[in-house]
């Protein structure tokens, strides 16, 4: 990536204590994602990828242990002392989580939440900050908007709230944007009208996105780059488009094979993937999803595969028996 | 309602009438179902779709009489379930079973897998000890655990797809003809999905069972439906063979659905013809249709006239004033 890039996570690591002993939830990440572009982190439960996110944002648990740098805009958050960390967060640095009840205070109103945040980061008056709330409501699509300042969260249904925590995150024009699992309480129609909205604020703030999701249906029109995440690392990484159409690790092609696809015939059955993914408190030798891949062999079971360049060097995986070769340029 | 008639899913198992579901919050009335007509074959799935509060889940539970119907029928291999009670509901409910969304909250936490499975036999009068614990070990077999690791442990020592087979193995213990799954995987991850739906298919093939299947996603609705009916708020828009349903959706509310499906393919850049709004409240449904709020073909007459559900293809009924396709 020749432009310098506006977040940049490098070797991250995070381990958490638990009864059962080290928690790794997140294993030497490295990630970049450029001003005005858009990420997508794929990956089951538990895969790592809401901790990532947290880690990002310095919003751990506080027994949680994180290593390594999380560069942004010229700084590193890891390192950043807390006043000026929380000037950040909410102002630069904003993020949207996947249920909008518990990011919303229930006994503010809609109103209080948002002028409150546009005062204390932008130093509004009041009468501006509303004007601004007013505002914001009507771009993210909330009819009534000047009605809707005076209601409380549990009055509007959970598409709307989610409107207002984008309309909040939204509201001091942030550069990065982290969406972790912003439609996944939603309905279909109201996922697809909420992601519409992202999207398009997106491209009107020239503002940068991390799209959190376990739905590589969600990521595939909608972002411009694909990390894919398994047991904490990240084992393949490229632009979207070739991550579709020439993916090499086969966790990869199994997340996408088990998706019911709509022009199957009925009763077709569903490429499922065994098993289920590690415990992270019992590490596994060899790679990580080799319990579970069908290509698995040999090396597979003893060492770890590191993620290594493929074609070119932005589309990077882990794995020693890629489904499709790396072949020369322009396979 | 005759042309229901007309196209005839052989030999109906189930078979609902002219259902209506409505219950009061605070001093409001929820329409929950008004008026739905729909049956199930024998060894035939039928997928009931609709976004939250369309009341899906409504139905479901009024075909078992867990919630009781303000009037219409629910006949089940012939007998009116809604006119039983008691002892004579009860043995009749040994051949329907339901599984639900959330099997972690759906399995007693306090109890041991095996009891849980066993519950069911003991309800309905299998004395036989014995006799119990090879039943529990046959369908834990056949939902792909592991009997003599799984009956002496608790429900937390399980991840969410392991329970929602355990749910499954607690549904089919009693040998139901009839199983209604209520969005049994919308709760799991695409990986588990898969592995939950194709088990669901291959009981339903070995035990010979009918499934209403509800959810709201519909690419996991076709993966295992032989026909769907759509819902919205309340009311049937439309019930078709599954991919005859896909191919050319009759109703505008049916291909949004269709629409809204996220692609994962690159190359397939989402529309943003979805349109703005949400399903208003079942408390005050609109007049009329009730989707003409949030469709582009309302007019005049969608406010005026309830559209009842008509016969537009072979088996292919729809709900609609202005259909997106001719009748033939």
């Amino acid at each position: 990536m020749t432009e310098p890039a506006l977040l940049s996570v490098e070797n991250v690591s995070v381990d958490l204590p638990t009864p059962r002993g080290n928690l790794r939830a997140v294993d030497r990440v490295d990630l970049k994602i450029g001003a005005g572009r858009t990420l997508g982190i794929v990956g089951e439960s538990g895969c790592g990828k809401t901790m990532l996110s947290r880690a990002i944002l310095q919003l751990l648990p506080k027994k949680a242990k994180l290593s390594g740098r999380v560069m942004f805009d010229g700084q590193d958050l890891v390192r950043l002392d807390p006043e000026r960390l929380r000037k950040l967060r909410g102002r630069s640095l904003a993020v949207v989580f996947q249920d909008p009840m518990t990011s919303l205070n229930p006994v503010l109103t809609i109103g209080t939440q948002l002028i409150e945040t546009l005062q204390e980061h932008l130093e509004l008056d009041g009468a501006t900050a509303k004007r601004r709330s007013v505002e914001l409501l009507a771009a993210v699509g909330i009819p009534a908007p000047e009605q809707r300042l005076m209601q409380y969260p549990h009055q509007l249904s959970g598409g709307m709230r989610q409107r207002v925590a984008i309309a909040i995150a939204l509201s001091c024009e942030p550069k990065l944007l982290i969406a972790d699992e912003p439609t996944t309480a939603l309905d279909v129609t109201i996922q697809a009208q909420i992601l519409d909205l992202l999207a398009r604020e997106q491209r009107r703030r020239h503002m940068a996105m991390i799209i959190i999701t376990h739905d590589l249906g969600v990521v595939a029109g909608r972002t411009d780059e694909v990390a894919v995440m398994y047991a904490g690392r990240v084992v393949e990484r490229a632009p979207t488009p070739v991550l579709f159409k020439k993916m090499h690790m086969p966790y990869t092609e199994a997340l996408l094979a088990a998706i019911p696809k709509i022009d199957a015939a009925p009763h077709t059955p569903l490429p499922a993937i065994s098993g289920r993914p590690p415990d992270p408190t019992r590490p596994i030798q060899g790679c990580s999803f080799s319990p579970r891949c069908r290509y698995a062999a040999g090396l597979c079971f003893r060492e770890k595969p590191l993620l290594t360049a493929a074609e070119s060097s932005d589309h990077q995986f882990a794995c020693f028996h890629p489904v499709l070769p790396p072949v020369g340029i322009d396979a | 309602m005759q042309d229901t008639r007309q196209s005839p899913p052989r030999d109906p198992l189930l078979k609902v009438e002219h259902l209506v579901v409505e219950y009061a919050v605070g001093s409001k009335i929820v329409h929950a179902v008004s008026d739905v007509s729909l049956e199930v074959a024998r060894g035939e799935t039928l997928g009931l779709v609709g976004e939250s509060g369309c009341g899906k889940s409504t139905l479901g539970r009024a075909v078992l009489q867990l919630r009781r119907a303000q009037s219409g029928r629910v006949l089940f291999d012939g007998q009116d379930l809604t006119a039983m009670h008691g002892d004579t509901l009860r043995r009749m409910r040994q051949r329907v079973q339901l599984i639900f969304q959330d099997p972690i909250a759906s399995l007693n936490p306090r109890r041991r897998i095996g009891d849980i499975i066993a519950e069911p036999l003991v309800i309905s009068g299998v004395k036989d000890a014995k006799k119990r614990e090879e039943l529990v070990h046959e369908v834990l077999t056949a939902v792909g655990l592991d009997p003599s690791l799984v009956v002496g442990r608790l429900p937390h020592e399980f991840s969410g797809g392991q329970c929602q087979r355990i749910c499954i193995a607690r549904a089919l213990v009693l040998n139901p003809e009839f199983i209604i799954c209520d969005e049994p995987v919308s709760a799991l991850d695409v990986s588990i999905r898969a592995q939950i739906l194709n088990l669901l298919e291959d009981m339903k093939a070995r035990f010979g069972l009918t499934l209403l299947f509800i959810a709201h996603d519909l690419a996991v609705v076709k993966a295992v439906s032989d026909r769907v009916a759509v819902m919205y708020l309340g009311r049937l828009c439309e019930v078709g063979p599954s991919e005859q349903l896909f191919a050319s959706p009759a109703h505008p509310y049916t291909a949004l659905l269709i629409e809204a499906i996220p692609v994962p393919d690159p190359d397939v850049r989402p529309t943003e013809s979805v349109p703005v709004g949400e399903p208003p409240s079942p408390i005050a449904p609109p007049s009329g249709c009730r989707f003409r709020t949030r469709c582009p073909r309302a007019d005049q007459r969608c406010a005026d006239q309830v559209p009842e559900l008509r016969l537009i293809a072979p088996d292919q009924l729809v709900a609609c004033h202005h259909p997106l396709i001719a009748a033939g």
